[in-house]
């Protein structure tokens, strides 16, 4: 209790400069930058938008009766307590409105589970706690892990101010590229526990298993930068696992994937010093781009 | 059956012979009379309550403004875990198998719950369940930090804190499965002459199929978890994919415990609400029976849609668009029961004492906890709200203003018949107006930070949360603090007030043999039985 | 409380303690239950996946199957572990061949056991591998490389919707007494 009265008293002195972050009052799903992404905000809002309008009907009944039925008015209670018509009626409206809810739905599914026609595949391979890519048959892999001044600013009473860090928690020291208006497919794997790749924008997210492969697809159509986090519970530094993905033009992919290869050609060991597998991808990678 | 030749006389070889309790611990420790145990598991859970609202408030002083100033993440991913370990295995089920302990003899005429023994028994294993668990705070590695769910092969990273904690889930369970037998032999067995089952009150009904849920179930966790120590220590691979097993089966496993579990814990407040809101409408319940029939089913329901817990792990398409749908279907007897209570209070004589303030509170806040499920039902959706701040706003709705609301409002109803004693309705009423306005400050933002992308279970975030997630914090500590509140509401009416009557509820005439008996009822009820016509 | 009345209780809860051993009994039974289950859901069997498989061959000419090979090495350091192809065009009904190349990095010798896993799941039941070295655990010497074989063949009958299969092994260190 001690400690949480200190914190109070240090918090509510550093509560004051919030108003620099106006665009901190988000209140809904982003619509993203994939056609899933927007589909699945369609749904979202479309079932939002249905849950609402029974939430009107029956909170106004409640309420009326609240305010009308009062003893208090005078209100004498009346003596009926069943009406099957009523209760046939009030079991099959919401059936039929579960079915149109269950259509879109199930359509929007069956477009998230098609894998068929992907353009470049990525090997994502996480790890307790950063994530490692591969792009297959392309000769290029490398860690992505929490940039070095989110880093820093996260320590237990760092004393950095986390608003003076640029994209806090969200931001890598390698970001995952990939071309616009490709689909990309994700095989995702683990290394040691279970983690999750998520990047709200695309619209989805999927598990990453250790000893098992599963996948993912998107389609970014705004080349930019998208932000997200490891979505599934992994351990110690879970909440500093961010997953930021940059989409480039297809010609700037192509340019910054020959960078790469030379780069992995030139300064293999370099890349690669963290830990032997890198290495051996580099130079599996290079006999293959053979 | 329970005729009426107990008006001979006790039989003296019967241990209830005595007429009144035993003096000092020999009354607590020794106890078989239902209303003492009900009332050991009621101060219990009480206590867990606020043991698991301090890890609560933990967790939001932490959250208050982005940067790591309390704790380290590994005490805060102890602190998650721990918290909802201690709520949901300490403090909601144990309290609403204390109200069982309580009212079930009382609502169905019988002189006391059909197992003595086995009722203290299952009592006094949660003292000790609790203390192995928290005592795991100050064990080598810490407590268990993979979350309530244990999701191996994270949860085989804990520390000394491991076997110690899958054997409090193990005493837990035991305890939970002789409550839930003691009620279904209790009702089945003892209901007074005329009680038929579909004459029986609906806290009863729900009691008998939550109970029925816990056999089947609890079970499952114990399995579950027995397989993860001996993954972790005999060498099995149930679960690890380098042996053959498979991670993914642990979380079927486990979620085919865990979504009846949380049947579990709302179907009994369905009960009570379903006793108080009758009450203060003064008139009948709407639908008894499509009631009981909406809680068979959610009941039965609750078995087939354990993945909807899992959309991301990749499941085959077929399976996904399974659990879609028999998770959307629990919509339909939910909204029957939400519309029954509605019909209730139409053209009713409605009055807002303390009990009828919390129901009605739950009837709101429940339903948009329940329209929050029915959004994470949606496959695709769900996977945007996935592991979110989302389901964390839902899951809470649906349990703090709904099971634990309706907690509060049983106990509200019933406290006066219990101690004989009317309490503050004042501070009962502050209480009220200060949890329902800080539970929604502290849970209503979190919707908006679960679509705007903040994965639950982080200690730490980027600074676009930072708002949202200061009001949930103000909101925590007001919610917490209130509860105050509620503990001394409840100890002023153990030690005196004024007079209850038999009735308690005079002008609203409640329904049921509870309200037969006087404030507080003689410490051996229902010794003869009654006559229900 | 009469003595019939006790006798009514104790057999109704003797036969609840039944019925919680079952739900106990019940919760190892979903092992093998989620094994059959995932069979006949075509999620794929993961038994199936060490085992040989007996095959003809009956190429489908008109149609083109990408299959990707992947592998990762789960403890630090201790393997290098690959495959000698990201990935190869193949014909379904017809029997291929691809390599890994695996070399034990400590100074030790190890027994490994490598463990397959295709993508998506529902293909494998269409991926049949008439040899491969995940049927059975390898020992290898100290810094020992070693080329492993896998001979595959993919069912004509893999549904139409999958133009991709991937096949991925993760290279483990075999546990004793349970491999």
């Amino acid at each position: 209790m001690l400690k949480i009265s200190r914190y109070v008293a240090a918090a509510a002195a550093a509560c004051l400069p919030t108003g620099a972050a106006l665009a901190a009052w988000e209140l809904n799903m982003p619509v993203g930058v994939t056609e899933l992404s927007r589909e699945i905000h369609g749904l979202h809002m479309l079932i939002l938008g249905v849950c609402a309008v029974i939430a009107v009907v029956v909170f106004s009944v409640m309420i009326y009766s609240i305010v009308k039925f009062r003893r208090s008015k005078g209100a004498v209670p009346a003596t009926w307590d069943h009406s099957t018509k009523v209760e046939v009626v009030w079991t099959v409206i919401p059936i039929a409105i579960l079915v149109g809810m269950a259509i879109p739905a199930a359509e929007t599914l069956i477009k998230i589970e098609d894998m068929r026609d992907s353009e470049l595949t990525v090997k994502v391979t996480a790890y307790q706690w950063q994530w490692h890519y591969d792009y297959l048959d392309k000769g290029v892999s490398f860690f992505s892990r929490l940039a070095r001044d989110s880093d820093d600013a996260r320590r237990l009473n760092s004393g950095i101010d986390p608003r003076t860090v640029d994209n806090y928690l969200l931001e890598v020291d390698n970001r995952l590229v990939v071309p616009v208006d490709t689909k990309v497919r994700l095989l995702l794997t683990s290394n040691d526990v279970i983690h999750a790749w998520w990047v709200p924008q695309f619209g989805l997210k999927k598990d990453a298993y250790p000893g098992f492969v599963n996948e993912m697809w998107f389609r970014a159509e705004e080349p930019g930068v998208y932000r997200g986090q490891c979505a599934e519970l992994c351990g110690y530094d879970h909440g500093f696992m961010p997953v930021v993905v940059e989409v480039k033009t297809k010609e700037e992919f192509e340019a910054w994937l020959q960078a790469q290869q030379q780069a992995n050609g030139a300064a293999e060991s370099e890349v690669a010093a963290v830990d032997s597998q890198t290495e051996n991808a580099a130079v599996a990678t290079v006999a293959r781009a053979e | 059956m329970s005729t009426v030749d107990t008006h001979a006389g006790h039989s003296d070889t019967h241990h209830h012979d005595h007429h009144g309790p035993e003096k000092g611990w020999r009354r607590w420790l020794l106890a078989t009379n239902h209303k003492d145990i009900g009332t050991m598991y009621l101060l219990f859970s009480l206590t867990m309550f606020f043991v698991g609202g301090l890890m609560a408030l933990v967790i939001r002083a932490e959250l208050f403004q982005p940067g790591l100033q309390l704790v380290n993440p590994q005490f805060f991913n102890s602190m998650t875990t721990m918290h909802a370990l201690v709520m949901i295995f300490g403090a909601v089920m144990p309290a609403f198998v204390g109200l069982a302990n309580w009212m079930i003899p009382l609502q169905i005429g019988a002189p006391d719950m059909a197992l003595p023994r086995m009722n203290n028994f299952s009592f006094w294993i949660l003292p000790f369940s609790f203390t192995l668990l928290l005592s795991t705070l100050f064990v080598e590695g810490g407590a268990p930090a993979s979350g309530w769910t244990l999701y191996p092969p994270l949860s085989l990273q804990t520390g000394n804190a491991f076997p110690l904690s899958i054997f409090a889930i193990h005493l837990m369970g035991a305890s939970s499965i002789m409550g839930a037998i003691n009620v279904i032999v209790t009702i089945m067995n003892m209901r007074a002459p005329g009680m038929t089952l579909l004459k029986m009150p609906l806290f009863a009904w729900t009691w008998l199929i939550t109970a029925y849920l816990l056999i089947a179930v609890m079970p499952v966790l114990a399995g579950a978890v027995t397989m993860l120590l001996t993954d972790h220590y005999f060498g099995t691979s149930f679960f690890s994919a380098a042996g053959g097993g498979d991670p993914v089966m642990y979380q079927h496993i486990f979620w085919f415990f865990g979504h009846p579990e949380v049947y579990i814990m709302i179907l009994p407040a369905f009960g009570v609400i379903s006793e108080i809101i009758p009450t203060f409408a003064r008139k009948r319940l709407f639908g008894y029976d499509a009631m009981v029939y909406a809680t068979a089913s959610i009941a039965f329901l609750s078995f087939i849609v354990w993945a909807h817990h899992m959309f991301t792990v990749g499941m085959p398409l077929a399976g996904q668009m399974f659990f879609m749908l028999a998770t959307m279907l629990i919509a339909v007897p939910t909204g029957v029961k939400v519309f029954n209570w509605t019909a209730t209070i139409y053209k009713g004589s409605l009055s807002f004492e303390p009990p009828m303030l919390f129901a009605l509170a739950f009837v709101f806040l429940f339903t948009i906890g329940g329209f929050s499920g029915l959004m994470l039902a949606i496959v695709p959706a769900d996977f945007q709200y996935h592991d979110t701040y989302f389901v964390v706003a839902h899951f809470h709705y649906v349990l703090v203003p709904g099971a634990v609301f309706a907690l509060m409002a049983g106990v509200y109803y019933w406290l006066p018949k219990w101690t004989g004693h009317m309490y503050n309705m004042t501070l009962a009423k502050w209480h009220f107006w200060l949890s329902a306005i800080f539970v929604n400050v502290l849970f209503f933002p979190q919707h908006f930070l679960g679509l705007a992308g903040m994965p639950r279970r982080i200690p730490d975030y980027n600074t676009q949360f930072a708002d949202w997630n200061m009001i949930s914090s103000i909101g925590a500590f007001g919610f917490g603090l209130s509860q105050l509140l509620f503990a001394v509401v409840i100890f002023q009416a153990i030690r005196g007030g004024a007079k209850a009557t038999d009735k308690v509820w005079d002008s609203a005439a409640p329904h049921g043999l509870e309200w037969t008996l006087s404030s507080p009822p003689p410490y051996h009820s229902f010794e003869v039985a009654p006559e229900v016509k | 409380m009469n003595d019939q009345l006790k006798r009514n209780h104790r057999s109704l809860a003797s036969r609840l303690w039944l019925f919680a051993g079952g739900s106990f009994a019940f919760g190892f039974a979903l092992v093998p239950l989620y094994d059959v289950l995932c069979d006949v859901t075509g999620y794929g069997n993961r038994s199936r996946l060490v085992e040989a498989a007996e095959v003809v061959e009956a190429p489908d000419e008109n149609r083109s199957i990408t299959v990707e090979f992947v592998s990762t090495a789960p403890t630090y350091g201790n393997w290098e572990f690959r495959p000698a192809v990201g990935s190869m065009q193949v014909q379904p009904g017809k029997l291929y061949e691809a390599h890994f190349e695996a070399r034990n990095l400590r100074s030790q010798p190890i027994v490994a056991q490598a463990v397959p896993s295709i993508t998506p799941f529902q293909a494998t039941r269409y991926f049949q591998k008439t040899e491969c070295f995940c049927f059975t655990p390898q020992a290898f010497a100290a810094e020992e490389s070693r080329q492993f074989t896998v001979r595959f063949i993919v069912d004509p009958k893999l549904p139409a919707n999958i133009d991709r299969v991937t096949l991925g092994y993760a290279m483990y260190d075999a546990k004793q007494g349970s491999g």
